[in-house]
């Protein structure tokens, strides 16, 4: 079954003639429909278009063509931008929405000759933390179809964990890519703001949103990040800084390394499960030759007030564009004003209008200096805490989440609740800085739990160094749901 | 009591780039609607803004021409509406650090010479274009996000006057700047304008009411009129002014309320996360200022004191950028500044307004005018002959000699043929001869006008005086 492979293992395999990227497609498109309607991660897949992509991925190879991902499917989260594909972002005010044009992100895949999947589902706009908060589909968590894949990622995560696709692309604006991968147990990386073209990505919070990859292994999502990353024009918040080749750079120790423990990451509430196995995974990092000090980020604990001001108020002028006019859905009305309304009030969902509605409010005429003006002299003070952590150490080991993957259902009552699980993400977001999140343990309901290590700005060498070598150390990743 | 009316005008001109303000789309007039366009225009999921550079120069150097000064960092926000003209449904600005701060403009109202100061430039974007038909709304997004700068004047106005003499010297300093081209009919050029009143004397000013989206300098005018008087008598009557947005309805000569404070818009401005600051070198300034075309002011001078010209000739050449810009491009071929100067205000003008061509579009060019004028200098042709020249090579164009003597415009100073023409006049105008010979001099001028019409105007003047002189003895 090549669908459960890597993309380090299928490269190997497509390089030697092993498989063809046919076969793999075919083993990927056969899990989808034996799986599929029970995980529910993907909302859209052309399977005849995805087998031709992987043809002409094959016919290239035998030209001559080569490349770590030619040949090798990857699903993309429903608000990237593919020519020719619908583009929802799950909602139904996108519904009927052809994408006239390639995301960046997309572009580079497409170059490389990956294929490009079926659309991955998500939070409504990326607004949530469940997956719940889809106007168009449900998905589950692969370990206990009861529980949330996690999100705004959910679909992203769900696939990879599933082995319905290989690897992914996500977004994470306040932990959209890291969350999910740890509920579901696979690796999630959020690249450094500007290390990734947003262009194409529709935008949740323009400040925040960064696309990464969603993979099996630390070593796949560095293949993966490597690909998409780099300096765009058509992004003026794209950085110009020389990509390295991430996969090359991966060791099997640690040793000379500093890692920090930030003391504000075991917060109060926190699952004692998920907080055992994250100490047992600083310690194996210990053995694996990392020198352990201790840091602080003070200000960590307002990331959270400081996320939804900044994040909805963004979101409030992102998602204006969605009138009915030109594209998606149009509920008419006797005046544009009425056509709007109805439009929006038809297409958006709840999280999605709650969060547009905080984002008006805060940047309101009165309100605008006791809300957004101070939250991002806050956001100055986060990512400060930040540079003063990383002049101690190399990288920052942390929980991704307080608790593994919660029921269905369990928090959608209380928005404030569900709000609170992004605590340990949402800073690094707002810092603008990167972090990953791998396997390490899983609870005594075999739910994954996450570790997360977060690096310096543009320091993605680092984090998936750790990682690499942590994983090479434990089997967590190794470990498959049952179907 | 004595009342002083306080104007400001915010004039809204569209810049002479190639492409958009954020995007690579073409910026023209007049394209088949929605062709000029691409998912950033468009508003579509994903699409990001990245600043043309160009409308950045552009907007910069308006300041320079302006005397503002320019910030060495600048930033762009994000203004917040619903309307089918924004795509985005939010249009990209700068509102609390534009581009250039401060800055004046002199010019002369009615023969006194005037300064008015500006508070400030910034760049943005242009809305889409709606066209109301019965039932529907049509829009066209070619001028969606074209770029466009706001100059902001401070109320310093106190008469239509004023603001007609600040429009029109700003409209002249952006046309030779080759900011923009400023045709009010294409809409380059458009203005909100606020005017409040207060007893002469009084510091504060009164409460504003703004007229939205003129382009009509006529129309300006007339509004400013209206509303000075209409805020004036319901002050006098009693009553007070409500800071409101009003409309002009031109038909009625009258502005009318649109908008009260109470339902005036939140646009919830924020910094455009999708942009980063712009930041200007103080060198790239100076680059800008040295790059500088010459103004107006500076081009009449430069007439009057190098070639010569009378004050008002150099006035009526400079009005227009593009009359100027023909003018010197005539004086490098020819020396006849003067001559040219002439026709350029006569013929060529009263055919430019009887045509209704432009001189760009019109067959004639410098080099031909330029030939013209050497044809008066040099005796080849007539006064008279070089306007009905100049209106062929004006409306069919061709080589001007050629056409002289196709159409045999070329003077007559041949003697046989003026002896004749002169015997002719004096044998047939007894009393004038005897007039003439009386002392009455100016009876020469009937003699002339006969060898005038018997050569149908292509006697050479100068040489028929000489002969007719001489025939008769004097
Ligand atoms: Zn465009």
């Amino acid at each position: 079954m090549l669908n459960t492979k890597t993309i380090a293992e299928l490269s190997a395999m497509l390089a030697a003639g092993e498989c063809t990227s046919v076969d793999i497609v075919s083993d990927v498109l056969a899990a989808i429909n034996a799986r599929d309607g029970k995980i529910g991660a993907y909302l859209t897949l052309d399977r005849d278009d995805a087998l031709a992509q992987a043809k002409a991925a094959d016919a290239a190879r035998a030209t001559g063509t080569t490349g770590a991902l030619l040949g090798i499917p990857v699903a993309i989260k429903d608000l990237l931008n593919v020519k020719g594909q619908p583009c929802t972002c799950g909602s139904k005010i996108l519904e009927g929405y052809s994408a006239p044009y390639d995301a960046t992100a997309v572009a580079k895949l497409r170059e490389t000759g990956a294929v490009l999947l079926g659309r991955v589902n998500m939070d409504e706009f990326a607004m949530g933390s469940s997956t719940e908060n889809s106007g168009l589909g449900k998905t589950v968590n692969p370990w206990d179809a009861e529980r949330v894949p996690g999100g705004s990622s959910g679909g992203s995560a769900a696939c990879v964990a599933a082995d319905e696709a290989v690897a992914a692309l996500g977004s994470d604006t306040g932990g959209s890519i890291r969350q999910p991968a740890a509920f579901c147990g696979c690796v999630g990386l959020k690249p450094t703001y500007g290390r990734v073209s947003r262009y194409g990505l529709t935008a949740f919070a323009s400040s925040l949103d960064q696309i990464g990859p969603l993979a099996k292994t630390v070593k796949d999502a560095a293949l993966l990040l490597g690909v998409v990353s780099g300096h765009d024009p058509a992004d003026s918040t794209s950085i110009d800084v020389p990509v390295p080749d991430y996969a090359a750079a991966l060791t099997d120790d640690l040793k000379g390394m500093k890692l920090g423990l930030p003391k504000e990451y075991f917060v109060e509430g926190m699952d004692p499960e998920v907080e055992a196995a994250v100490r047992a995974a600083v310690k194996k990092c210990e053995e694996l030759g990392a020198e352990i000090v201790d840091v602080s980020l003070p200000n960590a604990k307002y990331a959270i007030a400081v996320y939804y001001i900044i994040a909805t108020a963004e979101a409030s002028a992102n998602l204006a564009r969605f009138d009915g006019i030109r594209y998606g859905l149009r509920e008419d009305g006797a005046d544009p004003i009425e056509l709007y309304g109805k439009t929006r009030a038809a297409g958006f969902g709840p999280e999605v209008k709650r969060r547009i509605i905080l984002g008006t409010y805060v940047l309101s005429s009165g309100y605008y200096d006791a809300y957004y003006l101070r939250a991002q002299k806050v956001r100055t003070l986060i990512r400060n805490d930040f540079i003063e952590a990383f002049k101690q150490c190399d990288a920052i080991l942390a929980p991704v989440t307080p608790t593994p993957a919660y029921k269905i259902g369990e928090k959608t009552g209380d928005p404030l609740k569900m709000y609170l699980d992004d605590i340990l993400t949402t800073p690094v977001n707002l810092a603008g800085n990167c972090a990953l999140s791998v396997p390490c343990g899983f609870s005594s309901d075999g739910l994954p739990i996450g570790l997360q290590i977060i690096g310096d700005s543009f320091k993605e060498a680092n984090i998936l160094k750790v990682g690499h070598a942590y994983e090479q150390a434990t089997d967590w990743h190794k470990q498959k749901p049952a179907f | 009591m004595k009342y002083e009316a306080c104007i400001g005008l915010e004039t809204h001109v569209m810049q002479k780039t190639q492409t958009k303000m954020f995007c690579g789309c073409k910026h023209e007039y007049g394209a088949k609607p929605n062709t000029n366009v691409c998912p950033v225009c468009l508003g579509y999921p994903g699409a990001l803004p990245v600043m043309n550079a160009r409308a950045i120069e552009l907007c910069c150097k308006a300041g320079l021409l302006l005397g503002c000064g320019i910030n060495p960092r600048s930033k762009w926000d994000r203004k917040n509406y619903f309307y089918p003209d924004m795509a985005k449904n939010y249009q990209i600005t700068q509102a609390d650090e534009p581009l250039c701060l401060g800055g004046q403009l002199t010019t002369e109202v009615a023969g006194e010479t005037k300064t008015f100061t500006i508070e400030r430039i910034h760049q943005e974007e242009n809305a889409a274009k709606n066209t109301h038909i019965s039932g529907a709304s049509l829009v066209d997004y070619n001028r969606a996000g074209t770029a466009l700068m706001e100059i902001v004047s401070n109320p310093c106005m106190h008469s239509s006057s004023d603001a007609l003499a600040y429009m029109t010297a700003l409209k002249q300093i952006m046309e030779y700047g080759g900011i923009s081209d400023c045709d009010l009919e294409k809409g380059h050029m458009r203005s909100d304008v606020n005017v409040s009143v207060r007893p002469v004397g009084q510091k504060e000013l009164g409460a504003k009411v703004e007229i939205k989206n003129m382009n009509s300098f006529g129309f300006i005018v007339e509004a400013i009129e209206y509303e000075i008087d209409r805020q004036i008598g319901v002050i006098e009557n009693g009553g007070t002014i409500d800071q409101e947005t009003r409309g002009y309805d031109t038909d009625r000569g009258e502005t009318f309320s649109q908008r009260t404070k109470e339902d005036a818009h939140d646009y919830r401005y924020f910094p455009e996360p999708d942009l980063l600051p712009v930041e200007i070198s103080a060198e790239q300034i100076e680059q800008w200022r040295s790059e500088l075309p010459e103004l107006p002011a500076q081009r009449r001078a430069r007439y009057v004191s190098e070639l010569g010209l009378p004050e008002y000739d150099a006035g009526v050449l400079t009005a227009e950028k593009a009359v100027s810009e023909f003018f010197d491009e005539t004086c490098q071929k020819t020396k006849q500044y003067k001559l040219v100067s002439n026709y350029l205000m006569g013929k060529v003008a009263s055919l430019v307004t009887e045509k209704e061509i432009s001189i760009a579009d019109s067959e004639l060019t410098a080099e031909t005018l330029a030939q013209v004028a050497e044809l008066v200098a040099g005796g080849t042709i007539s006064s008279s002959a070089a306007n009905e020249l100049i209106e062929v090579l004006f409306t069919e164009g061709g080589d001007p000699k050629a056409i002289v003597e196709e159409k045999g415009m070329a003077q007559v100073s041949d003697d046989s043929a003026l002896e004749i023409w002169a015997d002719e006049a004096i044998a047939g105008n007894p009393k004038a001869v005897e007039a003439y010979k009386a002392g009455n001099a100016a009876s020469i001028n009937a003699l002339m006008g006969c060898v005038m019409k018997a050569s149908r105007g292509k006697a050479n003047p100068p040489a028929v005086i000489a002969l007719l002189k001489k025939k008769l003895g004097a």
